[in-house]
């Protein structure tokens, strides 16, 4: 029990820990998502092939994805105004709306889904003007859109504050004593400062966009090959037994997600070995 | 320049935060106030009530010992692969709520690995507790551990190593001397971790099988409500539920104010 691997360290219990740690991360985690790959070998390559091409998938894969990176660059620019303005600027109320961006965090999906609808449908608050205007919202990708933009909204706000905040008011003085106008020191000294934090918190609320499902499906529609999104598309095929199919979109899904994964882990230590050069 | 900035952001989180917010408690309260105690008091409502209580007790429980075992074993001692350890704790994260339930139907349902098995034996695990509580521990698995493991790593192991020294047990070293130092952090997982376990809807909506008034949530209760037109009811549960989060920032907006006092500024 006393730390065979845990070196240095003369604290008891890490055998024991480091056992049961193992065991239930196995047991919660990692045996049920291998379970999903084990699924898939059961397919064979053509008709794993054939569930993935055929239409609805490719609809449903196609406004999932496609969607999610479109809110994810309106929450890249609007989280980065956000940001500016809770970082930068006093106003009456600030504390109050740093605190509310996470309330998409914190509202049950569910909840944020028959809001949102009652909000944008027709009839609406916002829904019967955008109405008037010409633009529907609810029950069409829009509404997807919309809805993928609320549940995005932290990531970017969240990962990029930390680093303005301890971004030295200093270097700006700096670069503006020795010249740069504010254009300049934006887009030479404080953007490319951000950048990691900007693309992580791009990444992730990307990656949360994708796989959403409660907040989406109200608003959605669900019209299959417009407004049907993948993870609804296996919740139907799962309830026509159709496990294959629920499947291999799945995979494809979480092969997506372990790739963002990958990718916020070498924007993270990129952004490490990048510090020392400044 | 400032004052437009300002603008923006106020005006993009009013439309998308706060308006969404307002809409449940004027839609749950459209009838009057009669009417919204009617909906929360009717059987199908209690039910779900206290089955999300009860699913939640179950998995925050569950990841709290795990979450303090695992940061434990993670922040005290080095060893190889530390950093693969902590991004597979965190993978649930990045799983959507609806794989998450389809990994257990794929395990337990009458077509998973242990389905037939489970069948002839007469275990009910899918569309039963046991499967909403798995799902909801398995979205909820990385709150506790990754709250702790900044915290305590920050603070080392030389208290923890003193008390050894003067002759403390494991438990007693970790009851009162890494307990005490983590505690604030340790509420922190805890709420956050009770605030998605309470609100889960996709990986419940797929492992519960609905139930009524048997196995449906509260999230779960809101869609089948409002899909029926329900409004004022399906409003009514969804009140109680954006309540919870506002509580739950509260008391978060609070907590981070008592750890960036402290020595312990590491958050997540």
């Amino acid at each position: 029990m006393k730390g065979g691997a845990g070196r240095r360290s003369t604290l008891p219990g890490f055998g024991l820990t480091m056992g049961l740690t193992l065991t239930w991360l196995s047991l919660i985690i990692l045996i049920p998502l291998a379970g999903l790959f084990f699924k898939t070998f059961e397919l064979s390559l053509d008709q794993f092939w054939a569930i993935l091409t055929s239409r609805r998938t490719l609809s449903a894969l196609r406004v999932s994805f496609g969607l999610a990176f479109a809110a994810a660059m309106v929450n890249l620019v609007m989280g980065t105004i956000v940001v500016w303005a809770l970082v930068r600027y006093q106003f009456p109320g600030r504390r109050i709306f740093d605190a509310i961006v996470d309330v998409p965090f914190a509202l049950p999906t569910a909840v944020a889904g028959v809001a949102l609808t009652a909000l944008f449908a027709q009839t609406g608050w916002l829904g019967a003007p955008l109405a008037q205007l010409g633009v529907k919202v609810a029950f069409t990708p829009v509404g997807i859109f919309v809805a993928m933009i609320f549940i995005g909204i932290p990531f970017v706000v969240r990962t990029v504050q930390p680093v303005l905040i301890d971004l030295d008011a200093e270097v700006e003085e700096a670069a503006a004593s020795l010249g740069a106008n504010r254009w300049q020191t934006i887009t030479r000294v404080i953007l490319p400062s951000l950048i990691p934090a900007l693309m992580t918190g791009f990444a992730l609320a990307f990656a949360r966009a994708v796989g959403e499902y409660g907040s989406v499906i109200f608003i959605a529609g669900n019209l299959p090959n417009v407004s049907e999104i993948a993870p609804l598309l296996i919740v139907i095929r799962l309830s026509e037994f159709r496990y294959a199919d629920a499947t291999a979109i799945a995979v494809v899904m979480l092969v997506a997600s372990f790739l963002i994964i990958f990718v916020v882990n070498r924007i993270q230590r990129w952004a490490q070995t990048r510090i020392p050069a400044h | 320049m400032r004052f437009l900035i300002t603008a923006i952001a106020l005006i993009f989180l009013t439309v998308f935060v706060v308006l969404p917010l307002v809409v449940v408690f004027a839609q749950a309260f459209a009838k009057g106030i009669g009417t919204y105690f009617a909906a929360l008091g009717e059987p199908e409502a209690l039910s779900a009530i206290r089955l999300t209580l009860l699913t939640a007790f179950i998995s925050v429980s569950l990841n709290l010992v795990f979450g303090v075992i695992a940061a434990w074993a993670i922040s005290k001692f080095e060893f190889r692969g530390k950093t693969l350890l902590i991004t597979l704790i965190d993978l649930p994260f990045s799983v959507s709520p609806v794989i998450s339930g389809l990994v257990f139907v794929l395990m337990f349902g009458a077509q998973g690995y242990w389905g037939p098995w489970l069948q002839s034996h007469n275990i009910h695990i899918l569309f039963a507790l046991p499967g909403i509580a798995l799902a909801t521990t398995f979205v909820t698995f990385p709150f506790v551990a990754r709250s702790l493991i900044p915290l305590m790593q920050e603070q080392g192991t030389q208290e923890e190593e003193a008390a050894i020294s003067l002759g403390a047990s494991g438990l007693q070293t970790f009851f009162r001397v890494t307990l005490p130092n983590v505690k604030w952090g340790l509420l922190y997982g805890v709420l956050l971790c009770n605030a998605r376990a309470m609100g889960e809807f996709g990986a419940v909506s797929v492992v519960s099988g609905h139930i009524r008034g048997e196995t449906n949530t509260m999230p779960l209760l809101v869609e089948i409500l409002y899909n029926e037109y329900q409004f004022v009811s399906s409003f009514a549960i969804a009140s109680l539920l954006a309540m919870l989060a506002l509580i739950t920032l509260i008391a978060k907006t609070i907590l981070e104010r008592h750890l960036d006092e402290g020595q312990l500024s590491g958050g997540d």
